[in-house]
């Protein structure tokens, strides 16, 4: 076959152009494989400028301001652009004392891991980087090796303020790992296999619907996972000043705030592929196009509701971040598993997929509900101790009472 | 020399050096880190044996969580940035000893059975490494249930023993 | 099923460019003027008194140890949720005993006041 660009073009609408130029140029694999991942990770690193502007702009518009307006128009448009040549020009100042390896290997390390994961995210019918029978398992085994980029940078800093930040964030990331891990259970029980893909061509009826209450554990995990509001604790400008990155500086201090919006955007396009069904929609099939620009679309769209999430709560203490956890969270997570599993095998086999998302869909309200209750009334219970430890001898007051500052703000 | 043959020398070459790191370092903490680069260098060999899921268990559970878990246990039995021991032995003639005789007995045994190798009859179903046919095989009463569920009560012993040794006091 | 990660091998070769260039670039273009007050670690703004030292609480330990348990957990349960579509109800019970045990796990721990942050 010989090269014609009309082929060549129909083949970039059909998303075919990897099979395209292996037909015609007899191009080797990985040649090609090379080139994707080139598209993909400057894509990703070219998203975050757009990402630290629309995130701007919409924390300032939540807040009653307009945000940045001067740089690049009337909307401020340049404005990453600005600040990431700032950033390049800014003095590498390493600590004395900082242990060299470990100090300048961390925000590659960092990097690295927020690319990585997006190497099994399917984007459209028949693109994805690599359908690894494990896809899932895969993407919780590379934040793992973010938290150890974290450690690195605390401990190479030579400074004890950054250890201590560093062990904190260590300490949350890894117990919202585990209701993240566990949450993640129930789509892959319903769509029998961890890869991806085959999630997405799983989901006839998107799982949100199906399995709202994992959805929204696996979102309130993501954000503390994140380290956004309302979990971000360890960036807060009252707390231990800036964490683990506080003796980085110029690009290498950039290198961290670009992994957390990197993640920002996985963590949105994973939620899309589990629970909003990825790139499903009408004529996404024929036309892998129109795949993909669901796709988009509904990245972008859970995306814009993490930072209305941070426009919106205030911050959570680490010891309310950590109770809320592994009181609350982890609990409800086992026993929706086994509802889950309960419920799908006590149904006939030939069910009809929608009956099924009904029936999981009220247990998943039943159960959600009576957690809430539960926990509710044990909040009610603590008010009322300390109440009659404070007066002793004043009958407690029965009834409702407005909601302390000490209850967790998803319980609202 | 095929690429394959390439990237295990790479892989092995990284997981010995760290494991020597790990071994000799002064730094309780650089060798720690060390440690996780061995577990990682043991994931990759997992890679080229074909066992995806294996190596990506190992990562998620020595690098995610038992890494951590001797690191934070490094820092609270050691002053913060006083992690600087000796590496070496106060006892070298038994430990050399020791050393030597677990190498010959490795050496005696790789020699006496290297020549009668040859590839297993492994079945289909085991190459074809499908992770649905482990979860399978974990529930199954004639295969690994027991086992299962003994590592759930293994877990529960495990957490119990660890808090009422680490269990923070009552403070008074 | 190798080639599969191949692909991983190489991404994460080249993933490594992808931090360094704009990190040489600045390497490149960054002024450099060390001096020693500049380079003394940060202590909101006074000197350091004593040894780099501080005391670890034993809460950060028992969260690790805690996770590990419900880590180890997970990946049992990972193979047997994808193997999910072919087991019978009798599995299941076997998967209710399983997360059972462990949440009497968790709640041992929490009863003996363990999961505090003090």
């Amino acid at each position: 076959m010989s090269f014609d660009v009309i082929d060549f073009l129909e083949s970039l609408f059909k998303l075919t152009v990897a099979d395209y130029l292996r037909q015609v140029f007899g191009v080797p694999e990985w040649i090609i494989d090379v080139v994707q991942i080139f598209i993909l990770a400057t894509f990703l690193l070219l998203n975050v400028l757009i990402l630290i502007w629309l995130e701007r702009k919409l924390i300032s518009r939540f807040q009653d301001r307009i945000g940045p307006n001067r740089v690049g128009g009337r909307y401020g448009l340049l404005q990453s652009v600005a600040d990431a040549l700032k950033m390049l020009t800014k003095e590498f100042i390493t600590p004395s004392g900082a242990d060299r390896i470990a100090y300048n290997l961390a925000p590659f390390i960092i990097v690295v891991s927020a690319l990585l994961m997006w190497a099994v995210i399917p984007f459209a019918p028949g693109v994805v980087g690599t359908d690894l029978n494990v896809g899932l398992f895969y993407i919780l085994a590379v934040s793992s090796i973010s938290v150890v980029a974290l450690l690195l940078a605390g401990w190479g800093s030579n400074n004890k303020y950054a250890l201590l930040g560093a062990f904190r964030s260590v300490a949350q990331l890894v117990s919202y790992e585990v209701p993240m891990v566990l949450a993640l259970l129930i789509p892959i029980m319903l769509a029998g296999s961890m890869s991806l893909q085959r999630i997405v061509y799983a989901q006839e009826v998107w799982y949100i619907l199906v399995v709202p209450l994992s959805a929204i554990i696996f979102l309130i995990s993501a954000l503390a996972e994140l380290g956004r509001t309302p979990f971000d604790l360890l960036e807060a400008e009252s707390e231990i000043v800036a964490g683990y990155h506080i003796e980085y500086s110029g690009m290498k201090w950039g290198m961290f705030m670009m992994s957390e919006f990197i993640n920002a955007f996985f963590m949105s396009a994973l939620f899309t592929t589990i629970y909003l069904g990825g790139w499903r929609g009408p004529g996404a099939v024929e036309y892998p196009l129109l795949g993909l620009v669901y796709f988009s679309i509904k990245t972008f769209l859970i995306l814009f509701v993490l930072i209305w999430i941070r426009g919106t709560f205030p911050r959570v203490r680490i010891d309310q971040l950590l109770n809320f956890n592994w009181k609350f969270l982890v609990p409800i997570t086992l026993v929706l598993i086994m509802a889950v599993a309960l419920i799908v095998k006590l149904l006939p086999d030939d069910v009809s997929s929608w009956v099924l998302a009904a029936v999981l869909f009220m247990a998943n309200l039943a159960i959600g509900l009576g957690a809430l209750e539960i926990f509710r009334r044990s909040a009610h219970r603590q008010r009322q101790a300390v109440e009659a430890a404070r007066n002793p001898g004043t009958a407690p007051v029965a009834g409702t009472s407005p909601e302390a500052h000490s209850a967790p703000a998803s319980a609202h | 020399m095929t690429v394959q043959q390439v990237v295990f020398i790479i892989i092995s070459a990284f997981t010995l050096l760290s494991a020597v790191i790990v071994v000799t370092d002064r730094n309780l903490f650089r060798s720690a880190i060390a440690l996780m680069a061995s577990f990682l260098g043991v994931a990759g060999l997992y890679i080229l044996l074909d066992a995806g899921f294996l190596a990506v268990a190992q990562i998620i559970v020595y690098i995610g969580a038992i890494s951590i878990l001797i690191i934070f246990a490094i820092m609270m039995t050691r002053r913060m940035m006083q992690t600087v021991e000796s590496p070496f032995n106060p006892r070298p003639i038994s430990g050399a000893i020791a050393a030597v005789g677990v190498c010959a007995l490795l050496i005696f045994i790789a020699v006496s059975t290297w020549p009668d190798v040859e590839a297993a009859n492994v079945s289909d179903i085991v190459l074809r490494g499908s992770v649905s046919q482990m979860g399978r095989f974990l529930v199954s009463p004639d295969a690994y249930v027991i086992p299962f569920e003994v590592a759930s009560v293994l877990l529960l012993a495990a957490l119990i023993g660890a808090v009422a040794i680490a269990r923070p006091e009552k403070d008074s | 099923m190798l080639s599969d990660w191949q692909f991983i091998l190489l991404f994460s070769v080249i993933a490594l460019v992808f931090p360094g260039a704009p990190i040489l670039i600045a390497q490149l273009i960054n002024p450099k003027k060390p001096n020693p007050i500049k380079q003394s670690t940060y202590e909101c703004g006074v000197e350091t008194v004593g040894d780099t030292w501080i005391q670890f609480k034993v809460q950060y330990y028992i969260f690790a140890l805690v996770f590990v348990v419900f880590d180890v957990e997970a990946v049992f349960l990972f193979p047997i949720a994808a193997a999910f579509n072919q087991l019978a109800l009798f599995a299941v019970m076997e998967i209710i005993l399983f997360v059972v045990i462990l949440l009497v796990a968790l709640g041992y721990v929490w009863r003996k006041g363990a999961l505090e942050w003090f």
